[in-house]
């Protein structure tokens, strides 16, 4: 977790210099350095992190995009790439030294081709509007990111984005088949391609999840499935949290992959609930939701499968949905369950830790500890198919010391995500959020080959920095303050 | 045993002298030219965790194939991309460093759809560890998935972690007769739609589709396609003769290429034999036609050829790369491999 940034003084001759050098190949409307019009760009989706940026930038063409990265190189001046500023680890948290490239004006698509089932699309076109524009086709985009109708599929590349549906669909990394853009000294570019693979090492796979700091994206193709036939929901409870995490593994071991196996606990249950009216148990400990989709026989076999494991497995009541409107709002409630948390908390902190299945009922226990000890609520919503966890810390960021407390909760449960076996975040990003817990996941020397990685890229270290990867004098820093068991973190490295 | 690679590679490094990293070497043949000492990885074997509830198997890179998937099988489970083995000796490591997958890749993914963690002996001798043993994993730049089709360039994959996935719990195969052309038309609509299909492959006027899945659901697919089934037996020889080209199409000494292409590209005017997989997407070629009409061929339908076994190797095997992209891999090599001694041309003569 990050301390608080200093404050930035913008340089009034810096910010002057940078201004009229973008101006002299873009259009006034698309260079904003007067804070009434940058203010609007000082945060992303985790808003506890400002910081107004010195010049924000939005191009419209790809040509552009090239002469700033170029500008900025030749001026030594940090970019930013932003999407549609949803994210939830500050990766688009701007440089107040720097220009603030907003992709929001690509927002076009580009090709649909329903024979070879792919979509070419610019950065800026939001994640649902995909699915909308191949939906006449019977297709759509997979990856369905709880924040779809707003994200834009330029983020979730940055991101890796996932969803409810990546245990059976992939994450964004397995429907991206190409994307093109610019290296940070404006190189062109193009990785993928519209066959399966493409010569060479995989530099698709490695800038997909790059949170914006290896290229900037001009330009993406996504592959569109079948939209499946029939889809159910079976929706179960549970009065132990560890028993629904038993049924999940019930589940996968009876050979079935659910389209989405997601698990919500009471206070989740209950704050959505009084939100959107799913119809949530709310006397379970914990609810499960568990999809089938796919052609209606099969639906109705696994269906029947899965209601056949969860009353073994000790769920307490079962539905089904009977129609689409009923599975629609079963799973309202689970797609709205940030909103609703919203409505119950001045603010919340949301939490990406990804574990391994099994320590389900462990690490839920560890957060209930974690509330007692600071005095905050946390109700926790799952991917339980995949092991991402999204607890959710209430909080008032009003209150400096409640704010201080979050941070403190939330980085005792990522590193608990690490001790088990996990991550500390499964599809939110690093960003500028969970810098300091890179330093307990990864040794000295395997942040040195992420450096290494990056300088390939951006050898001047320009393009979204002091974002994902820490320095090791930050770890050695943050290992100074935080000592585990007696031996700190990174004891190798030179103090400072 | 560890030691023992860590001490080969601070000598190599030391003396700068390349070396030839090899599990059961059944694919000696791909690639360029081998060079260097060998440095088998044999003795690192074993799986070091598998709990089928996790979806999730972390075995070591000398793990013979055949074991591994043996221990998949004992729990209804499997590498859903079906590596091909190209030898009783494959290994795990080997496996990923090829980056081949088989019959089952358009429907299920690649081998790098399933790698969820690595573990990496550097040109230093160091060990890294990336990714890890959860589905969904974003902290830091995604270097397993970059060592899946690295040929070994960028160091000794020591140790894998892989999503594994239940074995369907049916399986068909149909054989339709169809010329290339309306084969490839049709093998692109059933894409479009719903369908279980999870392998293709068309030879000589002939198309075989496997379905995969729930048997009500095969049932009421195989109604919608036609065609005529296959025993169980001959069709599970048929699919195995494609992954591990053991079927007639691949045998005899004419060059064989690989061309991966976007599904729907048309007929390729190339002289010579085709098997047409993946849906369209990968398309064998026994051709007698010089490298530069394949590679052009390729290209202009929107993919890329590589020479997979047998021709004249001098010009490099893969796809040429451009000034931009060689650039990055040069640069990737330098970062992991300063002294240039793993694997040396294997991948690209310049790297």
């Amino acid at each position: 977790m990050g301390e608080a940034l200093p404050a930035a003084r913008v340089d009034a001759a810096r910010q002057r210099a940078v201004a009229q050098a973008l101006r002299a190949f873009l259009p006034e409307r698309a260079v904003l350095w007067q804070e009434e019009d940058t203010r609007p760009y000082e945060c992303d989706g985790l808003t506890a992190y400002r910081n107004v940026p010195m010049v924000v930038a939005l191009p419209e063409t790809e040509e552009q995009v090239q002469r700033i990265l170029r500008t900025c190189q030749s001026m030594g001046v940090p970019v930013v790439p932003r999407g549609a500023g949803t994210g939830l680890s500050g990766g688009a948290l701007p440089p107040g030294d720097g220009v603030l490239l907003s992709m929001a004006k690509f927002m076009r698509l580009l090709r649909l081709d329903p024979v070879g089932r792919i979509a070419v699309v610019q950065p800026g076109v939001r994640n649902a509007a995909i699915s909308d524009i191949a939906a006449p086709f019977g297709l759509y985009y997979a990856p369905d990111p709880s924040s779809q109708i707003a994200c834009s599929i330029g983020g979730n590349v940055a991101e890796n984005s996932g969803g409810v549906h990546c245990l059976k669909y992939g994450l964004t990394v397995h429907n991206v088949l190409r994307v093109r853009g610019y290296a940070m000294d404006g190189e062109p570019l193009d990785f993928g391609g519209e066959s399966l693979d493409a010569p060479g090492l995989d530099l698709l796979a490695l800038s997909i999840g790059s949170e914006g700091m290896l290229m900037v994206a001009t330009e993406i193709t996504v592959k569109l499935l079948p939209t499946p036939e029939a889809a159910q929901v079976v929706m179960a409870s549970f009065d132990d949290v560890g028993k629904a995490g038993d049924a999940v593994a019930a589940v996968i071991a009876a050979g079935i992959i659910p389209a989405g196996l997601e698990m919500m606990d009471r206070p989740a249950t209950h704050a959505v609930e009084q939100f959107v009216g799913a119809g949530y148990d709310l006397e379970a400990a914990a609810i499960l939701l568990c999809e089938a989709d796919g052609m209606p026989e099969e639906v109705e076999e696994e269906i029947a499968k899965v209601k056949e494991v969860f009353t073994r497995a000790g769920a307490t009541r079962l539905k089904v949905s009977r129609d689409e409107a009923e599975r629609l709002r079963f799973w309202s409630g689970r797609k709205a369950a940030f909103p609703a948390v919203g409505r119950i908390s001045p603010d919340y902190y949301c939490m990406d830790g990804t574990i391994p299945r099994k320590h389900v009922g462990e690490v839920l226990g560890f957060i209930g500890e974690m509330e007692k000890k600071y005095g905050l609520r946390c109700p926790n919503v799952f991917h339980a198919g995949d092991g991402n966890l999204h607890p959710l810390i209430l909080f008032d960021a009003n209150d400096p010391e409640q704010l201080r407390r979050t941070e403190a909760f939330a980085a005792e449960v990522l590193e608990k995500c690490v001790a088990v076996g996990g991550t500390i975040t499964g599809e939110h990003g690093v960003g500028v959020e969970k810098i300091d817990q890179m330093c307990v996941q990864f040794s000295e020397a395997e942040l040195a080959a992420f450096h290494a990685v990056k300088r390939v890229f951006d050898p001047h270290g320009l393009l979204n920095p002091g974002k994902g990867v820490p320095t090791l004098a930050r770890c050695a820093e943050f290992g100074r303050r935080h000592v585990r068991a007696g031996v700190p973190a990174h004891a190798g490295l030179p103090r400072f | 045993m560890l030691a023992e690679i860590r001490e080969r590679i601070r000598d190599a490094a030391a003396r700068k002298t390349p070396l030839q990293l090899r599990g059961g070497g059944s694919k000696d043949f791909y690639g360029g030219a081998l060079a260097g000492e060998v440095l088998d990885t044999r003795g690192h074997a074993g799986v070091v965790s598998y709990e089928p509830t996790e979806l999730v198997v972390t075995a070591r890179c000398g793990t013979p194939l055949t074991e591994l998937e043996a221990t998949l099988a004992e729990r209804g489970q499997m590498l859903a991309f079906e590596p091909p083995h190209f030898g009783a000796a494959a290994t795990l490591g080997g496996c990923v460093a090829a980056g081949l997958s088989g019959p089952r890749r358009a429907a299920a993914g690649s081998v790098r759809d399933f790698v969820l963690g690595a573990r990496l002996l550097d040109g230093g001798a160091r060990e890294l560890a990336f990714g890890g043993q959860v589905m969904k994993n974003v902290a830091g730049y995604d270097i397993s998935r970059l060592l899946a089709g690295s040929l070994g360039i960028l160091g000794v994959i020591l140790e894998v972690s892989l999503k594994v996935l239940p074995r369907p719990p049916a399986e068909r195969t149909l054989r339709l007769e169809l010329a290339e052309d309306r084969a490839l038309e049709a093998l692109n609509r059933w894409a479009g739609q719903p369908l279980p299909i999870s392998a293709s492959a068309w030879r000589g006027g002939a198309l075989a589709l496997r379905l995969s899945g729930a048997p009500s659901a095969l049932q009421a697919a195989a109604q919608e396609i036609g065609g005529e089934p296959l025993e169980a037996a001959q069709a599970e020889h048929f699919w195995l003769g494609v992954r591990e080209h053991t079927d007639a199409f691949f045998a005899g000494a004419a060059p064989l290429w690989r061309l991966s292409l976007p599904s729907h590209a048309p007929r390729l005017e190339l002289p010579g034999e085709q098997l047409i997989a993946w849906g369209g997407a990968l398309r064998w070629l026994r051709t007698p036609a010089d490298a530069a009409a394949v590679r052009s061929a390729a290209a202009g339908a929107g993919g890329h050829a590589t020479l997979f076994r047998g021709g004249d190797r001098s010009q490099g095997v893969f796809a040429p790369l451009v000034p931009a992209l060689l650039k990055l891999h040069r640069g990737l090599k330098a970062a992991f491999d300063p002294a240039g001694i793993f694997n040396p041309g294997r991948l690209y003569p310049e790297l």
